[in-house]
């Protein structure tokens, strides 16, 4: 079982590593799809949990979700299967690239390719992002606001994640505190 | 000796750059421009462009390509290596710290919060992609680029409608615009 896993963990972070054209969260939004939808060996909620902690410690967020996802299946082995499989096919797609790199970037047809294929990642982005909108708006309303506040801070206030994330977790706590406070009266 | 200075160079700007991707830009310059004298500022641009062209973390990108070219393919391992390290021992601490007390009342509390926020942000970098693939960007009508609209919503369309496999929709997207692209001549 362990075993297969590995192996699965492996060639799945691998392959996905291997299309993250346009960014982290493209990498994340696979996983999710990957792990969560196909495989169910993740929960929707603890998967939005690991991209949080992805995104709070320093590092790319592909590679630190890597981290957790290994880490939830498999412990520190899955840990260094994950990253290890994420690492590789960056690192040799560069390493050729680095030799012939002025012929690939005269290249139009390469050029072609890759300005559609952004059409496509922010479609598989928006597929995703909209199924966990609407898992959100169903589950209550609080979240609902959080959602849309975070959206509009983020986006049209460019307000940096890193603040954006303090201000939840403070928001976390002082609602603790204060459901502890009416159980106490 | 070069293999540790490109080792300490990494570790540096995989401990300091939060928030990834774009966030490490100016760290990764600082370092291989300014003060190691590894890229030339025409190198570094080259590289920023091949980084946005192919898969991976623009930080494990940047790892590679100057590691091979400072010190060959051991350079680019220890580069890479120190580039991820931090990364791999802070996040596998907090993950695991997760693990152990995710239970906890207050944690639970803060995740909640944050879980609809992490939809928000995922939703924002879909957002992010789709304005420049739509040149949305400089916010003239002559920039619209129509054809990556039709693009776009096709994929939205196999994605959802037919739940085809993102890979092969992201994929497909970039054959649609080669094949528009070499029509239009």
């Amino acid at each position: 079982m362990n075993k297969k896993v590995l192996i699965n963990l492996f060639l799945s972070t691998l392959y996905l590593s291997a299309f993250t054209f346009g960014g982290g969260y493209v990498i994340v939004t696979l996983m999710k799809n990957k792990f969560v939808d196909e495989c169910h060996w993740i929960e929707e909620d603890e998967m939005l949990d690991l991209v949080a902690i992805a995104q709070s410690a320093p590092g790319a967020i592909a590679v630190n979700g890597a981290i957790v996802v290994g880490y939830k299946l498999a412990g520190i082995i899955g840990v260094l299967v994950a990253t290890v499989a994420t690492v590789i096919p960056p690192f040799i797609i560069i390493s050729i690239i680095s030799v012939f790199y002025t012929l690939f970037r005269e290249n139009r047809f390469i050029a072609y390719i890759l300005d559609g294929m952004q059409a496509g990642v922010g479609a598989v982005i928006a597929s995703v992002s909209i199924q966990m909108g609407f898992d959100i708006v169903k589950a209550n309303r609080i979240s609902s606001i959080i959602m849309a506040t975070v959206f509009v801070l983020s986006l049209y206030f460019k307000i940096n994640i890193i603040y954006i994330i303090l201000l939840c977790i403070f928001i976390g706590v002082i609602k603790t505190l204060v459901q502890a406070g009416k159980k106490a009266v | 000796m070069i293999y540790l200075k490109l080792f300490i160079s990494f570790l540096k700007i995989g401990a300091f750059s939060f928030g990834g991707g774009y966030a490490a830009m100016p760290l990764i310059e600082s370092e291989v421009v300014s003060t190691h004298h590894w890229l030339s500022a025409a190198e570094f641009g080259d590289l920023i462009t091949i980084s946005q062209m192919t898969p991976g973390p623009i930080a494990i990108n940047s790892a590679t390509f100057v590691g091979i070219r400072i010190a060959g393919v051991f350079g680019a391992v220890a580069a890479t290596l120190g580039c991820i390290l931090p990364a791999l021992i802070l996040v596998t601490v907090i993950a695991w710290l997760y693990m152990k007390y995710r239970k906890l009342s207050m944690l639970q509390s803060i995740l909640a919060v944050l879980r609809p926020a992490v939809v928000a942000m995922i939703a924002i970098s879909g957002v992010k992609i789709l304005m420049q693939a739509f040149g949305l960007n400089e916010m003239t009508i002559e920039s619209i680029r129509l054809h990556m609209v039709v693009i776009f919503i096709v994929c939205m369309v196999l994605l959802i409608k037919y739940n085809k496999n993102p890979i092969f929709v992201m994929a497909f997207a970039g054959v649609m615009n080669l094949v528009y692209n070499i029509l239009k001549f």
